[in-house]
C-alpha cells in the first residue's frame, strides 16, 4: 500500500465507527457523544488559533457564549429552528472574533492569554446585565427538543465539515503562513507574509468555530444560562487543544472526546479528580509530549 | 506494520467502549424502573466541583440520613440507593447526567437536584418522561407555579419570594414609613428576593429607596453597603449568600449604620452571625430578624431540639466526613426525611405515579425543621413549606420572634 | 454626595486594592525573574492559606502559624520552580501559559480533594476595631491591609535594590548568560523568585480570607483585578504593580457606587477593558520600562 493509502486508512476507520456509532449505543451516550462533537469544533478553532498560528486564546468559551445565546435568542424570540441559526451564530461569532483579532494584534504571548482570560471571565456578568435580551440569570429555554442521533448527526457532521475546511485551508498558503507567522512573526513579515490579515482572520475563524460549537450546545441542552459558558469552559478548552495535540486536527477530535468523557469517568474516582488529573496532564504533556495525544501517536506510529 | 496496529488498537478501544453499553437499555416505559424488591434507586446532582461547589456538603446530609433508614427496615423493605452526581452546576452537564442516570442506570426518580439552571434544563425532559423530580433544591418561585405544564417537578425549599413576602409583612406590621435598602446577588436567588420583598410591601406604606447587587465573583460588597447607607435608608434587606452577608454586616457596622435589618435564613446560621460579631462588633449583629424553618446546628438554642438530638446521632453513626454545623447538612437530611416520607406513602408496590401522587399529598412534621413549621403539598399548592419562624438576634443568639408566619395568608 | 462618604468609598478602596495589589506584586516578582505571568499565583496563595488555617485549627498560636506558613510557601514555591518550571525555562511562552494554567487548575483541585468545598471562617490577624477621624469611619483592618502591603513593597525594594543577594537576582533574570560568568548561580536565583512571590502571595491570602472566607475557590475573584493591576503598573515593576493596584481599588469602587452605567455588576468587564486598553495604548504600563526587541 502507497504511504498516501496507508494514512487514510485510519481516517476511514474513524469514519465508519462515527457513521456506525449511533446506532450500537444506548441513547444517552449518543447524546454525550453530541456534546464531545460541539466541543471538538470549538477546539477546532484552537487548533487554527493557537496551534497553528501561536495565539494563546484563553476566552474561545466567550465565542461559544455568543454563539450559544445568538442561536437561543432567534429560538426563543423568533422561533427559527436550530439548523437555520446554527450559520447566523457562526456570522455573529466570526465579526465578534475579528474584532478582539483587531484588537489582539497589539498583543504577544502572555499579554494575549491575559486579556482573553480577562475576556472569559467577563461573559457571565456582561451577559446576565443585558438581561432583557439574554434572559439573564434566569437563562433562555429553547422551544424545541431533538432527538439524540438527530443531534450527533448534526454535531459530527458539522465537526467533520469544519475539519474539511480547515484541512484544505490549512495544506495551502494560508497554513504555511499562519505557522510562519508563529514561528517568527518578524522574519515571515520580512518575507512579504501581512500579518494583520492572517492573524485577524485566524481569530475570526477560530471564534466561528466556536461559536458554531456554542449554537450546537444549545441546540443539545434546549436551554442556555450564564452558567453554561464560564472561564471553567474555557480552560476546559484550552486542556482540550493541549492534550489532544495542538496543530493536529486529529488531536481536535481527541481534545472533543477528552474533554467531554474524562470528567464522567474521572467522577467515580473523586469529584475533585478532574481538575487534578487534567491540571497534571497539562503540565506532563507540555514538558514530556508537546505535540499531545495526536503527537504521540503520530511519533509512535513512525517507529 | 505500523498502521495496522494503530488501527487494531483502534479496533478494539472502539468495541470494548460499544460493547459495554450495547445491551443496556434504553429509557424504560415501565412505571417502577428502578425498584426491585431489596432496592429503590433514586437519582441526583449536585455541584461537587467548580464554584458552586460548597453546595456539595448537601449530600453528605442526604446519604447519612438514607443509611440510617437502611439499617432500620428500609423503606416498606427496601433500602434506598441514592446516586448523586457532580454536574458542576453547568446545565450542559446536568442534562447529560440526568440522562444517563435515567436511562442507563434506570433510576426510579430524582431527588433534590440543585440549582435552578440545573433543573430548568432537566425539567422539559423528566417531565415528557414522567419521571419524578422531586423536592429540588432551589427556591426559585417559578417551579411553584408550574403544576400544569411541568406535573411532575416538585419544590422543597421555601421559595425566595414568599420567605422575602414574610419579612415584607413583618416590616408592614412595625413600620409603615420604612426606607429599604437592599443587597442582593445578581441571579435568580436575589433577583426573586426583591421581586417578592417589594411585591409584599406594595401600597402598603414602606418603600424601596436603592437596590445593590453583586456577583459572586466579587471579593467584598464594600462600595455597595456604602452606596445603600448613603441613601438614608433606615431599614435594610441583605439577600445575600453566606461571605457576603457577612460582609455586609460586618461593613454596616464599620460605617456606624443600624438600620432595621432583615437577614436570609440561607446566612442566618450561628457561626456566621458569630463570625459577624466577632469582625464586626455586637453591633454588627444585634437586632438582625431572619425568617428560619430547618434548624440551625449551631445555635446553642436549639440543641435541646429532639430533631437536633436526632441529628447527631445519625451523624456520629452515618455522617463520614460529614461536619455537623454545617448546615447544609442538616439541610439535607431534612430533605431526605421528607423524601423517605414520600416514598412510604407510594405504597408496597411503588410506581412513578403512586410516587407523585404521595409526594403532592404531603402533611407533614419534619424533626428537623423548627417546632410550628409544617411541610404539606397539595395538587393545586406546589410550595410544601410556606411558614417560617422569624428570629431576632439578641444578645448572640437567635430568639424567636413573633410567631411563625404563613406566607399564603 | 458627602466627602466623608467618598472618602470612606476612597479607603476601602485602598484596602481592596492592597489586596489586589499584593497578588500583583507576587506576579511582578515572578514576571521579572522569568518573564512569565503565572496564572497560578492565586491559587498558590489560597493552598498556602489553607496551610495556615491547618496549623491554627489544630491549636498551633495565629502568629506562630502564619510563620510557618510563609516557611512553608517559601519551600512550595521554590520546590514548584525546580520540578515544574525548570524544564520549560526557556521554552516559548505557550508551553510556559499552558504550564502555569496546568499549575492553577492542579492546585486547585489538590486543595478541594485535601480539604472539601465547605467554607470557613479565618482569624484577621488585625484587631477589630474602627476608628473615626474627622466624620470618617477607617477600619484597623483596612488599615492594617494597607500597611502590610506597602510594608512588603518597602522590605522588597531595600532587599532587591541594596542586598548582593538581591542584586544577584536582578542580574540573573535580566543577563543570564553573564551572571553565570560572575558564578552566579542563576537557576537558584529563579526558584528564589519563586519562592519570593509565594511568600507575598501567601502573606495576601492570609489577609484577604478573613474578609472572603476560605475556600478553594476565593481567589477566582480576585486574579482578573490582579492581572490588570500589573499590567496598568507595568508587569515588571513592583512599585508600578503596588501603585496599579491601588488606582485600581479605589477606581473600581468609585466607578460602581457613582457611575450608574457600570454599576457594581460590570466591575469585572471594566476591568477587562482596562487590561485590553493599556496593554494596547502603553503595553509597558505606567511604570515600566519600554522594551525594544532588536531582530
Amino acid at each position: 500500500m502507497t504511504p498516501q493509502a496507508r494514512r487514510l486508512v485510519p481516517l476511514i476507520v474513524a469514519v465508519v465507527l462515527f457513521a456506525v456509532l449511533p446506532f450500537v449505543i444506548p441513547s444517552f451516550l449518543t447524546f454525550q457523544f453530541a456534546f464531545a462533537g460541539a466541543y471538538t469544533c470549538a477546539i477546532l478553532g484552537l487548533t487554527v488559533l493557537t496551534g497553528t498560528n501561536g495565539q494563546i486564546s484563553l476566552g474561545q468559551g466567550a465565542f461559544m457564549a455568543a454563539g450559544g445565546y445568538t442561536l437561543a435568542i432567534l429560538a426563543h424570540s423568533a422561533g427559527w429552528p436550530p439548523e437555520l441559526a446554527i450559520p447566523l451564530a457562526a456570522i455573529v461569532s466570526f465579526v465578534l472574533g475579528g474584532i478582539v483579532g483587531v484588537v489582539a494584534l497589539r498583543l504577544t504571548g502572555a499579554y494575549l492569554a491575559l486579556a482573553t482570560f480577562a475576556l472569559a471571565v467577563s461573559v457571565s456578568p456582561l451577559i446576565k446585565r443585558f438581561g432583557w435580551i439574554t434572559g439573564g440569570a434566569q437563562g433562555v429555554t429553547l422551544p424545541f427538543s431533538r432527538d439524540s442521533r438527530v443531534l450527533y448527526a448534526e454535531s459530527w457532521g458539522i465537526a467533520a465539515l469544519l475539519l474539511l475546511i480547515t484541512w484544505f485551508m490549512l495544506r495551502g498558503r494560508i497554513g504555511r503562513s499562519l505557522r510562519a507567522l508563529r514561528d517568527n512573526e518578524i522574519a515571515a513579515a520580512s518575507f512579504g507574509i501581512n500579518p494583520v490579515p492572517y492573524k485577524t482572520f485566524a481569530f475570526a475563524l477560530s471564534a466561528a468555530y466556536a461559536g458554531i460549537a456554542g449554537a450546537l450546545v444549545a441546540t443539545a441542552t434546549a436551554y442556555v444560562s450564564p452558567d453554561t459558558f464560564g472561564l471553567q469552559l474555557s480552560l476546559t478548552l484550552i486542556i482540550g487543544v493541549v492534550i489532544g495535540g495542538l496543530d493536529s486536527l486529529w488531536g481536535a477530535v481527541i481534545g472533543g472526546l477528552v474533554v467531554e468523557f474524562l470528567p464522567l469517568a474521572a467522577q467515580s474516582i473523586n469529584v475533585a479528580a478532574t481538575s487534578l488529573i487534567y491540571g497534571i496532564a497539562l503540565i506532563l504533556v507540555m514538558i514530556l509530549i508537546p505535540g499531545g495525544i495526536a503527537g504521540a501517536l503520530r511519533t509512535l506510529s513512525r517507529r | 506494520m505500523h498502521f495496522s496496529r494503530r488501527l487494531g488498537v483502534l479496533a478494539i478501544a472502539s468495541t470494548l467502549i460499544a460493547g459495554n453499553f450495547i445491551s443496556t437499555p434504553g429509557l424504560a416505559l415501565g412505571d417502577a424502573p428502578g425498584v426491585t424488591s431489596t432496592q429503590i434507586l433514586i437519582g441526583g446532582t449536585h455541584p461537587f466541583s467548580g464554584p458552586a461547589a460548597a453546595y456539595g456538603t448537601i449530600s453528605q446530609g442526604i446519604q447519612a440520613y438514607f443509611a440510617y433508614v437502611n439499617d432500620n427496615g428500609g423503606v416498606n423493605g427496601r433500602k434506598i440507593v441514592y446516586k448523586d452526581v457532580d454536574d458542576g452546576y453547568n446545565p450542559a452537564q446536568t442534562v447529560q447526567l440526568v440522562k444517563q442516570l435515567a436511562e442507563q442506570d434506570q433510576v426510579f426518580a430524582f431527588f433534590n437536584t440543585l440549582g435552578t439552571a440545573p433543573n430548568v434544563a432537566v425539567q422539559p425532559y423528566l417531565n415528557q418522561n414522567k419521571i419524578p423530580q422531586l423536592f429540588i433544591a432551589t427556591g426559585a418561585t417559578q417551579f411553584g407555579l408550574e403544576g400544569t405544564k411541568y406535573p411532575y417537578t416538585l419544590l422543597f425549599n421555601p421559595d425566595y419570594q414568599s420567605e422575602a413576602q414574610i419579612f415584607g409583612k413583618d416590616l408592614v406590621a412595625h413600620n409603615k414609613n420604612a426606607k429599604v435598602a437592599i443587597i442582593y446577588q445578581n441571579d435568580d436567588f436575589g433577583q426573586d428576593y426583591v421581586t417578592g420583598f417589594q411585591r409584599a410591601i406594595k401600597g402598603k406604606g414602606p418603600t424601596v429607596v436603592k437596590t445593590a447587587s453583586y456577583e459572586v465573583t466579587d471579593a467584598d460588597v464594600g462600595s455597595q453597603m456604602q452606596a445603600l447607607k448613603a441613601s438614608g435608608a433606615d431599614t435594610l434587606l441583605i439577600a445575600a449568600t453566606p461571605k457576603f452577608a457577612v460582609q455586609s454586616m460586618v461593613i454596616k457596622a464599620k460605617l456606624g449604620w443600624n438600620p432595621v435589618t432583615y437577614l436570609t435564613d440561607v446566612s442566618a446560621a450561628q457561626f456566621l452571625m458569630q463570625a459577624a460579631t466577632k469582625a464586626g462588633g455586637a453591633g454588627a449583629t444585634n437586632g438582625i430578624i431572619t425568617a428560619e424553618y430547618v434548624l440551625d446546628p449551631t445555635n446553642p438554642g436549639m440543641a435541646g431540639a429532639p430533631g437536633m438530638k436526632l441529628y447527631r446521632q445519625i451523624l456520629s453513626k452515618y455522617g463520614g466526613k460529614a461536619d455537623p454545623n454545617n448546615a447544609f447538612v442538616i439541610y439535607g437530611m431534612a430533605a431526605a426525611y421528607t423524601m423517605v416520607d414520600a416514598l412510604k406513602h407510594a405504597g408496597k408496590n411503588p410506581t412513578r405515579d403512586s410516587l407523585m401522587n404521595a409526594a403532592l399529598h404531603l402533611n407533614e412534621k419534619n424533626p428537623f425543621f423548627i417546632d410550628g413549621v409544617t411541610l404539606s403539598t397539595s395538587p393545586t399548592d406546589r410550595f410544601p413549606i410556606r411558614q417560617e419562624q422569624l428570629g431576632k438576634y439578641v444578645n448572640g443568639l437567635f430568639v424567636p420572634y413573633g410567631f411563625v408566619i404563613d406566607a399564603r395568608k | 454626595m458627602l466627602i466623608s462618604e467618598l472618602a470612606e468609598q476612597v479607603v476601602s478602596g485602598l484596602a481592596t486594592g492592597s489586596i489586589i495589589a499584593s497578588m500583583a506584586l507576587a506576579l511582578v516578582l515572578i514576571y521579572r525573574s522569568i518573564n512569565v505571568i503565572n496564572f497560578a499565583q492565586g491559587e498558590m496563595a489560597m493552598f498556602s492559606t489553607f496551610i495556615a488555617y491547618t496549623l491554627i485549627d489544630r491549636g498551633v498560636p495565629i502568629w506562630i502559624s502564619f510563620a510557618l506558613t510563609v516557611l512553608i510557601a517559601f519551600v512550595g514555591g521554590v520546590a514548584i520552580e525546580r520540578t515544574v518550571i525548570r524544564p520549560i525555562e526557556r521554552a516559548s511562552p505557550l508551553t510556559i501559559v499552558i504550564v502555569s494554567l496546568g499549575l492553577l487548575i492542579s492546585i486547585n483541585g489538590l486543595a478541594g480533594w485535601i480539604w472539601g468545598y465547605d467554607v470557613h471562617a479565618f482569624p484577621s490577624p488585625f484587631p477589630q476595631t474602627t476608628l473615626r477621624l474627622g466624620g470618617v469611619v477607617l477600619s484597623a483592618q483596612d488599615i492594617g491591609v494597607i500597611v502590610t502591603c506597602l510594608g512588603m513593597l518597602a522590605v522588597l525594594w531595600f532587599f532587591f535594590g541594596r542586598t548582593r543577594l538581591g542584586l544577584a537576582m536582578r542580574a540573573a533574570a535580566l543577563y543570564p548568560t553573564e551572571s553565570r560568568v560572575l558564578g552566579i548561580r542563576v537557576g537558584w536565583m529563579l526558584a528564589l523568585g519563586w519562592g519570593l512571590a509565594a511568600v507575598v502571595g501567601a502573606i495576601a491570602g492570609v489577609m484577604i480570607a478573613p474578609i472572603v472566607f476560605l475556600e478553594p475557590n476565593m481567589m477566582q475573584g480576585l486574579v482578573v483585578y490582579a492581572f490588570a493591576a500589573a499590567v496598568l503598573g507595568g508587569i515588571d515593576s513592583p512599585v508600578g504593580a503596588v501603585v496599579g493596584g491601588l488606582i485600581l481599588g479605589v477606581a473600581l469602587n468609585l466607578m460602581g457606587t457613582y457611575v450608574s452605567f457600570i454599576g457594581t455588576d460590570l466591575r469585572l468587564p471594566a476591568a477587562f477593558l482596562i487590561i485590553v486598553l493599556v496593554l494596547v495604548v502603553r503595553p509597558s504600563g505606567f511604570f515600566g520600562k519600554q522594551s525594544v526587541t532588536r531582530v
